[in-house]
């Protein structure tokens, strides 16, 4: 195991030190990043102590170590999961070639392209959620709040430890750029739509770190895959920390699940809403928007990129080595299409399909986390399912964005949809609805009307453990 | 799904049926903005996504270029944008490249490349200055068109940049002017040129700027004034003198067109398919022809001149898209040749903005004649009106044949347009051409052809005209082979006969390295480098084979090369 130089300016377990022109580099950068978290980092928070894992080691053991810390002077750094010894290609043309530990020159740009995509999401994300704070509905979710707003800062510094290390000039100035870019500037926008929406609510909150950090794990587990070895090592180990975000979205929602489902069997005559609560079908369209935009971030359902990347062995499958055929040059994939009104079957050159290969692990794995919810609506004793709507529905980007089709994947046409888009999708009563509930509630063991104390704290600790000293 | 380049094609279009672009006009300034429709292709099996354009695109894009010039001679500045979210243009379509005969595609890229020479004579000769708003990826041929304009400004937001990705992704070049333009009009680097065409996602933002990639960039919100600020620095340099509202209309010229031929009003083209061959006839003006500049106006679009070039270059775009095996054409004329002449000096004369922008197509549509990869045989016998611009056809074709008949011989006369006023594309005239060894000769017969037009104060009209009999024209260059009317007819039949059994392959490259002897510009180093070498890798495995980087891309294989260079 690769031990943790966390006395050096930016701990690391890459050997830093022996690579100077890199350290001098990243030294140089670790300012700009500074000042881009005090400018869009989070807000209330800078002089606060806030009880946050750091990672210490990239074990089992040392990657979880609590303490309190101020957020600026959280120890950043640089952690790539262990090498696997002789690791191989996985999949695509090179596969059985020994993986890459520096850059195929002719797959260079395509590398830099998907690090600086993956990368820009995590400031963008920073950035987003940078109001948060003011309107958290525990103490506990405040620091839950930090923890994944810090990780995100390490993701970035992840990525940008690549861009550094491997790109030279050109890696160095997208760096930079990625520090320039501001979510929701329209001048300097993020690369991503999704990306530039502010996260206002906490619903959105919970929402976002359920559904568009998961399409963030898929494109980490596929990255996971490549055959440029520091990728892959850098995603496994982002991955570790990136389940925790989708813990607090999965934990999230249930919790307001549970909520409602009190208080629907405390008053059950009476609206939810009456009683500060959320209720179930308002959840649903919260649901229905943020799983159908995250659905967009995988891409085009019949990609040409997909298949430049999976040949290259850039981006691999969920699991590849679950798979059979690593060549994916046989076979096809069936992606029904809008024609003339009616969905017809169309095969896709499996390569072409990737992205709706990925799409279709992460529609599985959203599925799980719905039936826990599911299943504390049962629980309760409530009939309600919450149910993911459709791929095909609300979608901006892919074959599917040129149509309309209801959340059971129903073609409609624009009329329909128009008159009934607001039943299925926060509408402007909904959104003013949630924003009135968001009021802050920081003194601790206390929490917002809406949404359920977590059954434990985090690290053993109670849901009343001060978890933020504000 | 048939290959792209089977079906008849009609070049005619009116911006009320434009469906991929849309043309406004506010006071001098006119926007062209492009909004593709991915799915009226011109031909099944591909997609325009991306604003990618196929030859309908382009078919638009060149008529609101020559509408622009005649019907709206008061605009001074065009804007061309995209109304597409982060996208300016994806450049030419690949899917359609992919599928399209080898054939269809070397004509594809030849019209868009001579469409974009129009857009740079339009802003050199006709006073308007083309700006391109790119609010987006900036792609290839989108880059090439960018590259069209007199500048370039370019969003900065982080993401959009301008790119040449043929070389990297395609395996095959920017052919669409895109090398040539980057180092030989807009003097990029060359080392620069080397790196930026192999960066498939190109360049962005300050560095394009600094690279001399785009001339302007800015931040969205500053963009539009960007654009305005361009737009009035144009709108503040003096303009050409009587370019006013309202300009020339271009009615659509609706020839009739049969099995095996199309009649125009003064141009008929009869195609012999078996023979491999057709016959282009232009009848020569009426002796009704408009002295004054106002009565040139007044005729507008009927202007023998105007009409009978739009409907050459008509017939010649037809014949090179829909007539693959027709080899070669027998250029013939009907008329009085002192009709053509007098026609001729009335249009110089003129000199109107009208009158300029008629000699300006002429000029054009005669490159686009030196430009087809067909062998022009000119027929020059009794009755024919070879004569001032008509000349041209004989001195452009590869060969003219003159039957030296002693009782009906055919007149053959210049006129002062011969004289330089319809320059190839390496900037030479076509007596020039034919007598590189002997300039004094050209010069000569250019005086004389621009004493010509004098009046005949300055000597007797008889004596100013310049007029050859088959014999003296083949000593002035003008005429290949004079033949008695003993000879003529076998010698025109052999030459004919032997003419259409040659490869057409290696005719095609001996015309073209035969017809532009002297100088180079940048046009014929695009139509004679860049095209050329576009033709061979649009031929070659690694391009077209079945792992060549053209056939593969958007499917799940990557290219495979042979590695050897020639």
């Amino acid at each position: 195991m690769s031990s943790v130089d966390l006395n050096a300016r930016i701990p690391n377990n890459v050997d830093l030190k022996t690579d100077k022109k890199l350290q001098r580099a990243l030294e140089k950068w670790l300012p700009c990043y500074q000042s881009w978290w005090g400018e869009v980092g989070p807000e209330l928070a800078a002089d606060k102590e806030v009880y946050l894992r750091t990672a210490v080691a990239v074990d089992k053991d040392g990657w979880a170590h609590f303490d309190y810390v101020k957020m600026p002077e959280y120890r950043w750094g640089i952690l790539l999961a262990d090498a696997v010894p002789d690791r191989k290609i996985g999949f695509g043309d090179h596969y059985g070639e020994p993986a890459w530990q520096e850059i195929p020159g002719e797959y260079r740009n395509m590398l830099r392209r998907i690090i600086v995509t993956q990368a820009d999401t995590e400031p963008a994300s920073v950035e987003q959620q940078r109001l948060l704070a003011r309107t958290a509905p525990s103490l506990y979710d405040m620091r839950n709040l930090f923890q994944v707003n810090v990780e995100e800062g390490r993701h970035l510094w992840a990525m940008v430890y690549l861009l550094h290390g491997y790109f030279g000039r050109d890696g160095r100035e997208e760096a930079e750029e990625l520090l320039e870019r501001r979510s929701g500037n329209a001048d300097k926008p993020r690369i991503l739509g999704a990306f530039n929406a502010p996260i206002s609510d906490w619903v959105s909150f919970f929402m976002f770190t359920m559904f568009t950090d998961r399409d963030g794990k898929y494109q980490l587990l596929s990255l996971a895959e490549s055959g440029f070895d520091p990728l892959s090592r850098t995603c496994r180990f982002m991955l570790t920390e990136e389940a925790h975000h989708m813990f607090v979205g999965e934990t999230g929602v249930r919790r307001m699940v549970k909520r409602t489902c009190e208080v629907m069997k405390e008053f059950p005559d009476a609206d939810p809403r009456e009683h500060g609560a959320i209720d179930l079908a308002t959840l649903q369209k919260y649901v229905n928007f943020w799983y159908s935009i995250s659905l967009d971030l995988f891409g085009g359902e019949v990609s040409s990129n997909a298949a430049d990347y999976f040949a290259s062995g850039i981006k691999g499958r969920y699991r590849e080595e679950r798979q059979e055929d690593h060549l994916a040059l046989e076979g096809c994939y069936v992606v029904p299409q809008l024609r003339d009104g009616k969905m017809v079957d169309v095969e896709v050159p499996l390569r072409n399909a990737m992205n709706e290969i990925l799409r279709d692990s992460y529609v599985d794995d959203n599925q799980r986390g719905v039936d826990q919810w599911n299943k504390t609506l049962t629980q309760e004793g409530i009939d309600f399912k919450i149910e993911l709507p459709h791929r095909r529905f609300n979608r901006q980007i892919g074959i599917y964005s040129d149509a309309e089709f209801d959340p059971k994947g129903n073609p409609l046409d624009a009329a329909t949809w128009a008159s009934r888009k607001d039943e299925w999708l926060p509408n402007e009563k909904d959104r003013e609805y949630i924003d009135s509930l968001m009021k802050r509630v920081v003194e601790p063991g206390k929490i917002a009307s809406w949404i359920a104390p977590p059954i434990r704290g985090i690290n053993g600790n109670d849901f009343d453990f001060e978890y933020v000293r504000l | 799904m048939s290959p792209v380049g089977d079906r008849p094609i009609s070049f005619e279009t009116h911006p009320d049926r434009y469906r991929h672009w849309k043309l406004e006009l506010d006071d001098y300034v006119a926007r062209l903005t492009m909004d593709v429709r991915e799915n009226e292709p011109l031909d099944e099996g591909y997609e325009l996504k991306l604003n990618s354009y196929d030859l309908g695109v382009d078919i638009e894009l060149a008529d609101a270029v020559r509408r622009l010039r005649f019907e709206h001679p008061e605009i001074r500045v065009i804007v061309i944008s995209s109304a597409k979210d982060r996208v300016f243009c994806a450049g030419a379509n690949i899917k359609m490249l992919g599928s399209s005969t080898h054939g269809f595609k070397v004509n594809f890229c030849k019209f868009t490349n001579e469409t974009r020479l129009a857009i740079e004579d339009a802003s050199r000769s006709s006073g308007q200055h083309w700006i391109c708003a790119a609010t987006g990826t900036t792609a290839g041929g989108g880059y090439e068109l960018a590259l069209a304009c007199d500048e370039i400004l370019l969003i900065d937001d982080g993401s959009s940049a301008v790119s040449l990705p043929e070389v990297p992704l395609l395996g095959v070049l920017p052919g669409t002017g895109g090398l040539t333009r980057l180092v030989d009009k807009r003097l990029v680097r060359r080392d620069r040129a080397d790196v930026f065409c192999t960066v498939a996602e190109g360049i962005k933002g300050k560095r394009a700027l600094q690279w001399g990639l785009v001339d302007g960039i800015a931040t969205k919100s500053k963009f539009e004034g960007l654009v305005k600020d361009r737009c009035d620095a144009a709108l503040a340099q003096p303009a050409i003198e009587g370019r006013v509202d309202p300009g020339v209309a271009l009615p659509a010229l609706e020839p009739t067109v049969e099995d095996d031929s199309i009649a125009y009003r003064h141009v008929t083209v009869a195609i012999d398919r078996a023979g491999r061959k057709a016959t282009l006839t232009i009848a020569g003006p009426d002796d009704d022809y408009p002295k004054t500049a106002d009565e040139i106006l007044e005729a507008g679009s009927d202007l023998w001149h105007l009409r009978a070039v739009r409907e050459l270059d008509d017939a010649l775009l037809r014949l090179r898209f829909s007539e693959p095996e027709v080899g070669l054409v027998l250029v013939k004329t009907t008329g009085d040749p002192g009709a053509v002449v007098r026609a001729d000096h009335a249009l110089h004369a003129a000199n109107s903005w009208f009158s300029r922008e008629v000699l300006l197509l002429v000029a054009e549509v005669l490159r686009r004649y030196d430009c087809t990869a067909k062998s022009f045989f000119a027929l020059i016998e009794p009755g024919s009106a070879f004569a001032g611009t008509l000349v041209e056809l004989a001195l452009g074709a590869d060969r003219a044949y003159a039957l030296d008949d002693p009782d009906d011989a055919p007149s053959i006369r210049l006129s002062s347009l011969n004289a330089g006023a319809l320059p190839m594309t390496h900037g030479l005239n076509r007596i020039q051409v034919r007598h590189l060894k002997h300039p004094e000769k050209a010069a000569e017969l250019a005086a004389a052809a621009a004493m010509s037009r004098l009046p005949g104060d300055m000597g007797t009209s008889a004596a100013a005209e310049v007029q050859f009999d088959p014999e003296s024209a083949e000593e002035a260059g003008i005429v290949t082979i004079a033949a008695d009317e003993i000879d003529y007819e076998d010698e025109v039949r052999l030459a004919i006969e032997e003419r259409v059994s040659l490869s057409p392959d290696a005719l095609t490259g001996m015309e073209a390295n035969l017809r532009f002897p002297g100088a180079e510009t940048m046009e014929t180093k695009i139509f004679g480098r860049l095209s050329a070498w576009q033709n061979w890798i649009f031929q070659r495995p690694n391009a077209v084979g079945e792992r060549g980087a053209l056939t593969v891309y958007g499917e799940p294989q990557r290219p495979s090369f042979q590695w050897s260079r020639t």
